[in-house]
C-alpha cells in the first residue's frame, strides 16, 4: 500500500483526445455504396449497355439496321449475323443496337416526365396541406387503384397514332415513342407524389423552414432551396428504380402490339409477334429479351445500392 | 373496431366514384364508339347524327357520366333530330347493375360479356396467389432462419432476376424449354395453347394441364419478390427484443419461430399479399395473350384493339372496384389481426 | 458446498465490420444460494453482455465466446448444447430485462406468454398454466389479475408491464432471478415499487439474485455483493459495505462521488468522471481507466492490473489502492 502522500501525477502524453472527423456525406456515401459489389457490378453492366447502344451506332450504320432482304430471313446466329435475323432478314444485333438507344431513351425521358410530375404533385399537396393536400391525394388515390397496364394500353390506342414521326438528325422517328413516353410518365407519378408528399410534411416542421419564413423567403424559394434538396436521397431511388420499370412497361406494351411502331424498333417491339416463332426462330425473342433483363436487373441493384447507401437510418452493413 | 369498417367504407365510397369519374373521362375522350359500329355502314351524315343522338354523344359530357351512372330510362331522347325528345331511353345505369351493351358483340350486355370469360381469369390468378403464397412463406421462412446459407443466396440471385424479368420472357422461355425442347427432346410436354384440347372436351384433367405454364409464368415474378418481402419481414421481427424474451424464457425454437415470430411477422405480409392481389390481373394481360387463355385479360385486348368502349370501361371500372374492395379487406383485416388496434 | 453458480474467466468478442469489440474480458464471480449479487458499472461496460451470454443469448455470429466456464450447480452452461440450455432458461434461470414494452410480444395476450413458460417447462396443461398464472399475477400485486389474462401488453401501464415480466420470469420458481436494469425506464415512484416487489419475492421464495444496473443508488438496499465492471473488466469486487463505505478502486470511487447527495449544499458543482468511456474497439495495454484516472503512475499505462484481494472478501484491480487518500464519501447508509 502506497503512503498516504502526494504520489507524483504521471502526465500523458498531450494526445488530443479528439474524435476522428466524421466523414462528409459524400464519403460516407461512397464508403456504403463500393460495399455493395453487386450494386457496383451492376453499375458497370449499365455502362457496358450504355456503350452498346450508342457505340454501337459506330459499328452499324442505322441504314444497315433496317436493310431488309428477305432471302435472309430468319436465319440462325451465324458468322455474319451473330444474332441471326429476323422475319423480313433484318440482323438483330444491328436491330439490338438501335433498339437500344430508343429502349433507353425512353426509360430515361419517361422518368423525367414521372420525377416531375411526382414531385410537383407531392410538394404541393405536403407544403399546402389542407384542402389541396386532400384534393390532390384523393385523385392520386384514384390513379393508384387503377392497374397501369390496362390503362397504359387504353392510353396506347388511342393516342398511339396521333403524332406523327420526327426527323432528327438524318434519322426517322416515330411519333408513337412520345406518346409512350408521356402515358408511361403520366400513369407511375403517384408513387413518387406519395413519398415526396410525406418528405414534405415532415421537413415542413423543422425550425430552419421557420427561420427561412421569418427572413422573408418566398414559398417558392422555401420549396425549392430548403426542402427539395432535403429528400433528394428517396427521389433520386425511386427515380433510378423507375427507369427500369419503365423499360419494362414499354416492352409490355410493344409487345402487345401497342407501343412504339414502325419504323422505330425498341427491344420491346422486336419481340412483338416473336412468340409465333417460339419452336422455329427462338433467336427473334431470347437476345431482345436478354437485353432487356440485363438492363432492367442492373437498374434495380444499383437502386438497391443507391437505396442502403442513401438512406442514412439503415444499418452500417 | 366496427366504427372503424365504418369509417374505411365511407372512405372507400367516395374514392370509388372519382375512379369512376377519371375513367369516364378518359374513355369518352378516348373512344369513338361511331367508328366502331359503324364500318363501312354508316357513312351517311344522317345516319351517323342519329346514331350520336341515340348514344348520348351530342350531350355534354357531365350528362353522359350521369346516364351512364343511372341510367336514362327515366327521361326521354330526341332521336330523329327534331328537337323534341320522344324516344325512352333504356339504359338503367351502372348503379343499378346496367353496364350498357357492346359495340362490338351487338347488343349483348356488358356485364354478360365479361362474365362469359372471368372465371377463367379468376381460376388462374387463384391458383397462382395460391402457389405465391405458399411457396413464398416457405422459402421466405427458410431463408430468413438459415440466413447466408447456399440455398438462401440461391433464392436471393433467383428473386432479383425473377422480379427484374418482364413476365413474357419468362413465359416465352418456359414455352421454350418445357414445350419445344420437351417435345424435341421426347419428353413429355406441356400444352401452350388454350385451356383444353378440344379434341379431348373440357375436362378437369385438361384444364389443370393447360394451366400449369401459365401459372408457372404468373407466379414467378411475384413469388419471388415475395419471398424476399417475407425474409427481410422475418428477419426484422426475428431481431426484435420480445423473441430474445421468449428464448430467454427457454420456450423451443419451433415455438418461437411459428407463434412469437411468425405471429408479428403476418401482419405486413397479410398486407402486401392483400394490397397486391387485383394486380396479378395486369399479369395476366399478357400471360393470357401468350398462351391463348380465354380470359378477361385477353378480352380487354380484344375490345381495346376495336374500340368497344362499354365493355373496357366495365372492365376498367371492374378491376378499380376490386382494387379498392380488396384493399378495405386488406385493411380490415390487419386491424383485426393487430390487437393494438382491435383493442382500442 | 458447491456454489449455486460459478463463472470462471468469462471472455467474449464481438466481430463488427471496425474491427474486434473486446465486450466481456476475462470475470470471474461466483453466487451461492440465496445470494443478491449488483453488478454495476456505466453503459457499454459488459455487464449486460456478460449475463447475456451466460444464458447463450447472444447471437452467435457476430458474437463469441471465446474463453471461460459458467458453471450452475456444477455443470457447465457453456457447454450444453441447444435442447439441454433450453431446459436452464426460464427454467433454473431467468431474466427480466429493460424495457417491458418492448420485451413482450405485442400480438399475444400477458396470459399466454406467462402460461406458456410454465406448460413448456412443467408439463403442466393450459388450464393448470392458467390458474397458476392468475397465482403468479397477484402474487406481482396486478389487481384483478383473472380478468387481465386476456389482456394485450399496450394495455397495461409502464409498472404493471414490469411486474408482469416479473411475474412471466418467476413462473417456474427459477433458482437464479437476472435482472437487467429493470428499473431504469420506469417512474421514480414504480421503480421503488418494483424493487420493493423484487425484493419481497426474493425474501419469500429464496432464490438468488442478480441485479444489473448503472445506478448505485439501487444496489445499496439490495445486494449483498456487488461487483464493479468497467471495460469488460471486474476492477472492484467485495461485499455491499465494502464497496460503499470503504472503495478503493478510483473508478468506485469516482462513481460515489459522482452520486448527488442530499445533505450536500446545493451550490457544490456536481462532480463527474472526466473523458471518455473507453473504445471496447481498441483497448489499451495498460489499465482502461487509466486515462480518465485521478491516481494513475506510471504503471498503470503498461500493465492491465488484475484483480487482488485487499482484505477477505475485498478485491481490486489496480496499482494503487485509494484507501484513506479521500474525504468521506458516503454516509454509508444511502
Amino acid at each position: 500500500m502506497e503512503p498516504a502522500e502526494a504520489i507524483p501525477r504521471v502526465s500523458l502524453p498531450v494526445v488530443e483526445e479528439v474524435e476522428p472527423p466524421p466523414l462528409t456525406f459524400r464519403q460516407l456515401f461512397w464508403r456504403r455504396f463500393r460495399r455493395h459489389k453487386l450494386a457496383l457490378f451492376a453499375a458497370g453492366v449499365l455502362l457496358f449497355m450504355l456503350l452498346y447502344a450508342v457505340g454501337g451506332t459506330l459499328v452499324f450504320s442505322e441504314a444497315e439496321a433496317n436493310y431488309t432482304d428477305t432471302t435472309l430471313r430468319l436465319q440462325g446466329p451465324s458468322r455474319e449475323h451473330p444474332f441471326g435475323t429476323d422475319t423480313v432478314g433484318r440482323d438483330i444485333l444491328a436491330r439490338t443496337v438501335y433498339g437500344g438507344q430508343i429502349s433507353l431513351l425512353i426509360g430515361l425521358s419517361a422518368m423525367l416526365v414521372e420525377v416531375l410530375l411526382g414531385i410537383v404533385i407531392g410538394a404541393l399537396a405536403g407544403f399546402y396541406g389542407g384542402i389541396v393536400d386532400s384534393l390532390l391525394m384523393r385523385f392520386t388515390e384514384a390513379m393508384l387503384n387503377i392497374p397501369q397496364l390496362f390503362l397504359l394500353i387504353v392510353m396506347a390506342k388511342f393516342f398511339g397514332g396521333r403524332i406523327p414521326n420526327i426527323v432528327l438528325a438524318g434519322r426517322t422517328f416515330s411519333g408513337s415513342v412520345i406518346v409512350i413516353v408521356l402515358i408511361i410518365g403520366v400513369t407511375s407519378w403517384m408513387y413518387l407524389a406519395r413519398i415526396v408528399r410525406a418528405e414534405f410534411l415532415s421537413i415542413k416542421e423543422n425550425e430552419y423552414i421557420l427561420a427561412a419564413r421569418a427572413t422573408g423567403t418566398r414559398n417558392l424559394g422555401i420549396i425549392v432551396q430548403h426542402i427539395l434538396p432535403n429528400c433528394m436521397a428517396p427521389i433520386v431511388v425511386s427515380a433510378t428504380l423507375s427507369v427500369a420499370s419503365a423499360i419494362t412497361l414499354e416492352a409490355y406494351i410493344s409487345f402487345l402490339g401497342m407501343g412504339v411502331q414502325a419504323p422505330t424498333a425498341t427491344w420491346g417491339n422486336m419481340l412483338d409477334g416473336a412468340y409465333n416463332y417460339v419452336e422455329t426462330a427462338p433467336w427473334l425473342w431470347i437476345f431482345p429479351g436478354l437485353l432487356i433483363v440485363l438492363t432492367v436487373l442492373s437498374i434495380n441493384f444499383v437502386g438497391d445500392g443507391l437505396r442502403d447507401a442513401l438512406d442514412p437510418r439503415s444499418l452500417a452493413k | 373496431m366496427t366504427r372503424y369498417i365504418i369509417r374505411r367504407l365511407l372512405q372507400a365510397i367516395p374514392l370509388i366514384f372519382v375512379i369512376s369519374v377519371i375513367l369516364f373521362v378518359l374513355m369518352q375522350s378516348v373512344s369513338d364508339p361511331l367508328a366502331t359500329m359503324g364500318g363501312r355502314t354508316v357513312t351517311r351524315k344522317a345516319d351517323r347524327e342519329r346514331l350520336t343522338r341515340q348514344l348520348g354523344l351530342d350531350k355534354p359530357l357531365y350528362m353522359q357520366y350521369l346516364y351512364w351512372l343511372i341510367g336514362n330510362d327515366w327521361t326521354k331522347t330526341d332521336v330523329d333530330g327534331d328537337g323534341v325528345p320522344e324516344t325512352p331511353g333504356r339504359r338503367r345505369g351502372v348503379l343499378r347493375g346496367d353496364f350498357g351493351t357492346s359495340l362490338v358483340n351487338r347488343g349483348k350486355p356488358v356485364l354478360q360479356v365479361i362474365w362469359d370469360r372471368l372465371p377463367n381469369t379468376l381460376l388462374l390468378m387463384g391458383i397462382s396467389e395460391a402457389v405465391i403464397i405458399l411457396g413464398a412463406l416457405v422459402v421466405g421462412l427458410y431463408s430468413a432462419l438459415r440466413q447466408y446459407s447456399l440455398l438462401d443466396q440461391v433464392m436471393t440471385a433467383i428473386s432479383f432476376f425473377g422480379y427484374s424479368m418482364p413476365i413474357f420472357f419468362l413465359a416465352l422461355m418456359s414455352i421454350y424449354i418445357f414445350a419445344v425442347n420437351f417435345k424435341r427432346w421426347g419428353l413429355p410436354y406441356l400444352p401452350v395453347v388454350g385451356m383444353f384440347d378440344p379434341q379431348i372436351g373440357k375436362t378437369w384433367g385438361q384444364v389443370a394441364l393447360h394451366m400449369i405454364l401459365p401459372v408457372f409464368s404468373l407466379s414467378f415474378m411475384y413469388f419471388a419478390a415475395y419471398s424476399r418481402y417475407i425474409r427481410s419481414t422475418m428477419l426484422e421481427v426475428l431481431s426484435q427484443d420480445y423473441i430474445r424474451t421468449a428464448r430467454a424464457k427457454g420456450l423451443p425454437r419451433s415455438m418461437v419461430i411459428f407463434v412469437h415470430a411468425l405471429k408479428n411477422a403476418s401482419l405486413p405480409i397479410v398486407t402486401v399479399v392483400g394490397l397486391d392481389l387485383p394486380f396479378l390481373l395486369a399479369g395476366a394481360i399478357v400471360t393470357e395473350r401468350i398462351f391463348a387463355w380465354p380470359g378477361m385479360g385477353r378480352l380487354f385486348l380484344d375490345h381495346v384493339g376495336r374500340g368497344d368502349t362499354p365493355v373496357v370501361m366495365g372492365i376498367l371500372m371492374l378491376i378499380a372496384v376490386a382494387v379498392v374492395v380488396f384493399q378495405l379487406l386488406t385493411d380490415v383485416t390487419y386491424a383485426w389481426l393487430d390487437p393494438r388496434i382491435r383493442y382500442n | 458446498m458447491i456454489p449455486l453458480l460459478q463463472v470462471q474467466d468469462l471472455t467474449v468478442r464481438f466481430d463488427v465490420l471496425d474491427g474486434l469489440v473486446h465486450a466481456v474480458n476475462g470475470i470471474s464471480y461466483t453466487l451461492n444460494e440465496g445470494e443478491t449479487l449488483g453488478i454495476v458499472g456505466e453503459s457499454g461496460c459488459g455487464k449486460s453482455v456478460s449475463v447475456l451470454s451466460m444464458m447463450r443469448l447472444i447471437p452467435q455470429p457476430p458474437g463469441k465466446i471465446v474463453a471461460g466456464q459458467v458453471f450452475y450447480r456444477g455443470r457447465d452452461l457453456l457447454d450444453l448444447d441447444d435442447a439441454e440450455m433450453q431446459h436452464v432458461r426460464g427454467k433454473e434461470i431467468a431474466m427480466v430485462f429493460q424495457d417491458p414494452m418492448t420485451c413482450l410480444n405485442p400480438v399475444l395476450t400477458i396470459g399466454r406468454q406467462i402460461s406458456e413458460a410454465i406448460v413448456v417447462h412443467t408439463g403442466a396443461t393450459w388450464e393448470q398454466g392458467r390458474r397458476q398464472t392468475v397465482r403468479l399475477l397477484e402474487m406481482v400485486g396486478i389487481p384483478q389479475a383473472a380478468d387481465r389474462l386476456g389482456d394485450y401488453p399496450h394495455q397495461f401501464s409502464g409498472g404493471m408491464r414490469q411486474r408482469a415480466m416479473i411475474a412471466m420470469a418467476l413462473a417456474c420458481s427459477p433458482s437464479i432471478f437476472i435482472a437487467d436494469e429493470p428499473t431504469t425506464a420506469l417512474d421514480v415512484t414504480i421503480q421503488a415499487q418494483v424493487i420493493e416487489l423484487v425484493k419481497s419475492l426474493r425474501d419469500r421464495l429464496g432464490m438468488a439474485v442478480i441485479w444489473i444496473t448503472h445506478d448505485l443508488g439501487v444496489i445499496a438496499g439490495l445486494a449483498e455483493k456487488v461487483i464493479v465492471m468497467y471495460a469488460g473488466f471486474i476492477v472492484e469486487r467485495g461485499s455491499v459495505d465494502d464497496i460503499y463505505g470503504d472503495p478503493r478502486h478510483p473508478y468506485t470511487l469516482a462513481l460515489l462521488k459522482s452520486l448527488p447527495r442530499v445533505d450536500r449544499s446545493s451550490h457544490e458543482p456536481l462532480a463527474t468522471i472526466g473523458g471518455m468511456p473507453p473504445d471496447l474497439l481498441g483497448l489499451p495495454a495498460g489499465c482502461p481507466f487509466a486515462v480518465r484516472c485521478d491516481y494513475r503512475v506510471e504503471q498503470c499505462l503498461q500493465e492491465n492490473p488484475r484483480l487482488r484481494p485487499i482484505l477477505a472478501s475485498h478485491e481490486i484491480a489496480c496499482w494503487v489502492d485509494v484507501a484513506g487518500r479521500h474525504g468521506p464519501v458516503t454516509g454509508r447508509a444511502i
